[in-house]
């Protein structure tokens, strides 16, 4: 497989009081270059703890306990901190929740942007600044070059978050990690980002990984979708396949949205009952408490990913022995 | 721009009601005429005197008679010295500044350092006994301090004077201990004293700060654009710790100024705290009234001084330019 990223069992451990608490386990998705992973589940779902353990940025009490994640072929989750810092931003570029405030309000725009090409491409001051200007050009931010010289708070949400995408894009990275990257942002706004987004990586041929709470976005943008649920994939596979056949009821529950899109996440989760917490496991399969379909051995053992056509399904419903729930 | 103004508007304001309580305390603490003619002199010379001193007046002019007379440094004759006011403040005030002055920059010249560097290295012990030291430093009464200091350098290893300002060289109306070698001498013992509490609370702050910019998300957002350390922890994060850290440090310019009383007791410090002490001890009212203003105009100018350097640092209360805001 010549995947572009390769997350494989990646383990996410939670140091709390006593014990450490599992945040993610056996993770593993990989993302083929140009490629858009979506990556859905409820709130604490562990969608953004990945991501951020892509990114090497995990923070205590979080620690990565196991697997292993691949750049490119080359192993990243052990690189040196220094190692790890000159792939953030050039070949992989993040864009957070909250765009708002992810620039520094005491910095002009033109200097934030130089300052990253400076940090990672052999280029002269002048050259930088020049770039920028042509970079704020190309994320629609009308009169770049005098935008060069305004603060973040003299922009508006939107086009902070184009400044923001021009940012993630400054050094030609080859996967951007996007969580949740318009859901701080005034609805009507949101699609002029997602659409912004979307081109730039087609383009460029950008690899994304995409956190989303909308099933709607990810029917309209992604190729593959990964289903996140209590710290696990539950389902991954081919957009189309998952809208069309899900197979594991959790993801059934999600698709049944779509057709009304761009609802939000409280209407998104109509499945009764609510998420296993990290403090809280749950043996078996951890949506086996909501599971319509449940049965004996979900409660009793976990389901490994079994293949499904070209997805990938943690439910004993998809294995390829089971025959029908036991009278 | 307007920011600055209305800034002025209020510095004025205060200023003025300063001076009011000022005037209050001046005419309405004990008989002013009593106190400048004694008790023996008839009902016929005080009536005498009330008129000369326009004592008859509406309060509307006196008080107008006293900011007039206050503007050009006249407060009236000490009772206690027989001395214009302004000339004995103006003999005093000297030794007090430079006094604050240089305590203030020994506690923010370390704190600031020491907060940012604590912060940076939350771990380490050495940290840890720094905070732990600071907790001490703000616990311990300042004249404990003092007398353990010269207890120390000036009785034990007889290194620096225990009282006095040591030698000092007068340029033009200001006397100034910081060009003889003495007179430096003299400032260590004293300065110190007064700075370890304000440099405590100033390390600690500035190490809350410190942190608690290190937690936001432009700063997180810093690290996936691949900055390295230095430029995140210098370039980010320490210019947006500085700005609650002037403010305090303003403020606590304005408190070490005005309450130096103490250390100029234990020091002998020939300042202002030692006169005012006296003026209390004699009701010496126009003292109090004169030293009330200068504390007042003290706060005030100190209070610009930061709000200038909040317009110098803080694009954000320079209010949008030209740039405008678009969407
Ligand atoms: N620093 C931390 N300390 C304690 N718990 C954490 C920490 N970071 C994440 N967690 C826990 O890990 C789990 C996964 O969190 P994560 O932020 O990845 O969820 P998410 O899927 O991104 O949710 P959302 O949709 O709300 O963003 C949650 O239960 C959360 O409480
Ligand atoms: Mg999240």
């Amino acid at each position: 497989m010549n995947a572009l990223l390769q997350v494989e069992n990646l383990r996410v451990e939670i140091a709390a009081r006593k014990r450490r608490l599992v945040a993610i386990d056996d993770v593993s998705f990989e993302i083929a270059a140009g490629e858009v992973l979506g990556v859905v589940g409820e709130s604490g779902a562990g969608k953004s703890v990945t991501g951020t353990a892509v990114l090497g940025l995990l923070e205590a009490p979080a620690v990565q306990a196991g697997g292993r994640i691949l750049f490119d072929g080359r192993r990243i989750d052990t690189l040196s901190e220094e190692g790890m810092r000159a792939l953030r931003g050039k070949e992989i570029a993040a864009v957070f929740q909250d765009p708002l405030t992810s620039l520094d309000p005491l910095m002009t725009i033109g200097d934030q942007l130089t300052e990253t090409m400076l940090t990672h491409l052999p280029m002269t001051r002048a050259e930088g600044e020049a770039r920028a200007g042509e970079l704020l050009a190309e994320v629609g931010i009308p009169a770049p070059r005098e935008r060069l010289q305004a603060y973040p708070h003299e922009l508006s949400g939107g086009m902070r978050q184009r400044v923001v995408l021009a940012l993630a894009f400054c050094c030609a990275p080859r996967l951007i990690i996007a969580d949740e990257p318009t859901t701080a942002l005034d609805v009507s706004i949101q699609a002029q980002i997602l659409d912004l987004l979307r081109r730039m990586c087609r383009e460029r041929g950008t690899a994304v990984m995409l956190v989303t709470h909308d099933m709607g976005v990810i029917a309209e943008v992604a190729d593959r979708v990964a289903v996140m649920y209590a710290g696990r994939v539950a389902e991954i596979g081919p957009t189309r396949q998952l809208i069309a056949h899900a197979a594991h009821p959790y993801t059934r529950g999600l698709m049944a949205s779509i057709p009304s899109m761009r609802r939000r996440e409280k209407e998104l989760t109509q499945i009764p009952g609510a998420m296993p917490r990290p403090d809280a496991p749950v043996a078996g399969c951890a949506f086996h408490p909501r599971c319509p379909q449940a049965f004996a051995r979900c409660a009793a053992e976990r389901p490994p990913a079994f293949p499904v056509g070209a997805a990938r399904v943690a439910c004993w419903l998809a294995d390829p022995a089971f025959e029908g729930v036991p009278a | 721009m307007s920011f600055l103004l209305g800034r002025l508007g209020q510095t004025v304001l205060v200023l003025l009601v300063a001076s009011f309580v000022a005037f209050a305390l001046f005419r309405y603490v004990g008989d002013p005429v009593n106190n400048m003619v004694g008790q023996a002199a008839s009902m016929a010379d005080r009536e005498a005197v009330r008129r000369a001193l326009g004592l008859d007046d509406p309060m509307v002019v006196q008080f107008a008679r006293f900011i007039g007379n206050a503007l050009r440094g006249d407060f009236g004759i000490s009772y206690r010295f027989g001395q214009p006011v302004a000339a004995l403040i103006g003999e005093r005030f000297p030794a007090t500044l430079e006094l604050s002055l240089i305590s203030m920059v020994i506690a923010t010249g370390l704190g600031v350092p020491l907060g940012v560097w604590t912060a940076l290295h939350r771990g380490s012990v050495l940290s840890q006994v720094l905070l732990a030291v600071s907790l001490v430093g703000v616990a311990l009464p300042t004249f404990l301090i003092g007398i353990a200091l010269i207890l120390i350098f000036s009785v034990g290893l007889g290194w620096l004077p225990s009282f006095g300002r040591g030698e000092v060289v007068a340029l033009g109306g200001w006397t100034t201990g910081l060009l003889t070698v003495s007179g430096l001498k003299a400032l260590v013992l004293p300065s110190v004293t007064l700075g370890v509490f304000q440099l405590a609370l100033i390390m600690r702050l500035a190490r809350a700060e410190m942190l608690e910019v290190m937690r936001t998300d432009f700063i997180r957002f810093a690290k996936a654009r691949g900055l390295k350390p230095r430029a995140i922890e210098y370039r980010h994060a320490l210019r947006n710790t500085l700005l609650p850290v002037i403010t305090i440090v303003g403020l606590q310019f304005g408190n070490v100024f005005a309450f130096s009383i103490i250390v100029e007791t234990v020091f002998q410090w020939p300042g202002l705290g030692l006169l005012v002490i006296q003026a209390i001890q004699f009701a010496d009212v126009p003292l109090l009234a004169g030293y009330l203003v200068l504390i007042a105009l003290c706060f005030a100018v100190i209070n610009l001084a930061v709000d200038l350097a909040y317009v110098a640092i803080d694009p954000r209360v320079r209010g949008s330019r030209a740039a405008g805001r678009a969407t």
